[in-house]
């Protein structure tokens, strides 16, 4: 309970923590996926699972879009990258994923004129700014970030700015969801809900979870008191017999989330008929690609994207990480080739990716202990 | 690029479309306000940012919530450069926004 002290309403964390003592059965094993990379990074900072009794296991869930991308789509991306009078542009959290070619940062080191930006519009101002050249956006997230690419598109379509391209890589929960839910390899009890995500697309998409797979989900905040609630709120459906969706963070999320965002969504992008995932293959319906009506700034259009298909590195097992089949400790891996400084799969560069983010905090703390302990 | 920032809304710029002057931890930047087109935002409102958009409307409460939720999980810098690497702000209108 390290950070207890450090964190608000401690009485009410311990309450909590309490609350769910009193609900667990002790004669059962839960298993509850958090579904959110935010959720996870949360989870290992806060040292969640001291709070949690043994027999509640919470699983990583794909919710972290720069770990399940594809080793290719980057090796894709970087192809676009060495084309003449091309400016590749991309967030900072994609700078150091490994493609099998390199980074995006390795690119720039050998001449490609590789940028970071901030937001999609920022990208749109560089081609606007330079117009000798073509700006190519590397989009990536879940919904929390296309509607501002498609934003971004609009305006580029509006004002007819040419020199301007998205490489799409815009990927959505649900269908990732459903196929976990579909592995055979997989048994979950119970969903704790991207905090997010869920204001842009709003609390109603999950119903069928809870109706047809007969899963209780619960959309949760990020603060340790929100996500303790929210596994007291899945322990009394559990408890009831119930499966429902519930929304532990009605102060940010609005159950219809966002029209606005979502009608953006709509108007640029279409569902592709299936995309590959690092982990979970190829699901159908999981992503979204640009309409025929803006071919002009697909860049997948524009380059011919080669479309390669990179095996991840034999050695790392980031596939079964993803899944949950493995924790991030049991990979080969982990920790002695692969750690947040020199990352061999993403899993150990984005902050929430669950390689990373045990490694910041549990793997250290474990360190310590031990380093303290040979004293 | 998952972070969600926290700002206070200063101001409306009519002078570009739906861009407004947000507030963050001192630092202001242009936002693009456009996809609160649901419940627009107003002067003195508080919006969670992504990647340079506001994507929704959130308590003050709620604001100093996220921004010691950043702290904590050792964000904050990483949100902060990002709100500095917001180039909307690059060219001002007259007058300019000095960062205060």
């Amino acid at each position: 309970m390290k950070f207890v002290d450090e964190f608000r309403q401690p009485e009410l964390i311990q309450k909590t923590a309490d609350e769910i003592r009193r609900l667990v059965d002790p004669s059962r094993h839960y298993r509850f996926m958090e579904v959110c990379g935010g959720h996870t990074h949360a989870i290992y900072r806060f040292g969640l699972k001291d709070l949690l009794p043994a027999n509640i296991e919470l699983i990583h869930g794909p919710g972290c879009p720069v770990c399940v991308l594809p080793m290719g789509r980057i090796d894709d991306g970087l192809a676009m990258a060495r084309e003449p009078d091309v400016i590749f542009t991309a967030f900072g959290d994609m700078m150091r994923v490994p493609g099998a070619q390199g980074s995006p940062l390795e690119h720039k080191a050998r001449g490609a004129d590789v940028r970071i930006v901030y937001s999609p519009a920022d990208a749109l101002k560089l081609a606007q700014n330079n117009p000798g050249k073509h700006i190519m956006f590397f989009a990536i997230g879940f919904e929390t970030t296309a509607p501002s690419t498609a934003v971004t598109l609009l305006r580029a379509r509006a004002q007819a700015i040419r020199n301007f391209s998205v490489f799409c890589n815009h990927v959505t929960i649900i269908p990732a969801i459903r196929a976990i839910l579909d592995s055979p390899d997989m048994r979950l009890d119970a969903f704790i809900g991207p905090g997010h995500v869920s204001t842009v697309i709003g609390c109603r998409p999950y119903e069928w979870i809870a109706r047809h797979e007969q899963k209780p989900i619960v959309v949760s905040g990020f603060e340790p008191l929100d996500m303790l609630e929210s596994v007291v709120m899945l322990l009394r459906q559990l408890r009831d017999g119930r499966a429902e969706v519930e929304n532990q963070y009605k102060r940010v999320v609005p159950w219809e989330g966002n029209r606005a965002a979502l009608k953006a969504i709509g108007e640029v992008f279409e569902l592709r008929p299936y995309f590959e995932w690092r982990g979970l293959g190829f699901i159908s319906q999981s992503a979204l690609r640009l309409r025929d009506s803006f071919a002009d700034w697909d860049a997948e259009r524009r380059f011919q994207s080669p479309g390669v298909r990179v095996t991840d590195p034999k050695a790392a097992q980031c596939g079964e990480v993803l899944k949950g089949v493995l924790k991030p400790a049991q990979c080969k891996l982990f920790g002695n080739e692969c750690t947040p400084e020199r990352p061999v799969g993403a899993l150990m560069v984005s902050s929430e990716g669950s390689c990373a983010a045990y490694y910041n905090y549990q793997h250290r703390k474990e360190q310590l202990v031990s380093v303290g302990s040979g004293v | 690029m998952c972070l969600a920032i926290p700002g206070k809304v200063v101001e409306l710029l009519p002078e570009y479309e739906n861009l407004g002057v947000v507030e963050v931890g001192g630092v202001r930047r242009k936002i693009d306000l456009g996809l609160l087109a649901d419940d627009p935002a107003a002067p003195g409102d508080w919006v969670l940012i992504h990647v340079g958009f506001a994507m929704s409307k959130i308590s003050e409460e709620s604001a100093a919530e996220q921004m010691r939720m950043l702290a904590m999980l050792g964000e904050n810098e990483a949100a902060m450069q990002e709100i500095e690497g917001y180039g909307m702000a690059e060219r001002e209108p007259p007058g300019g926004l000095e960062p205060s």
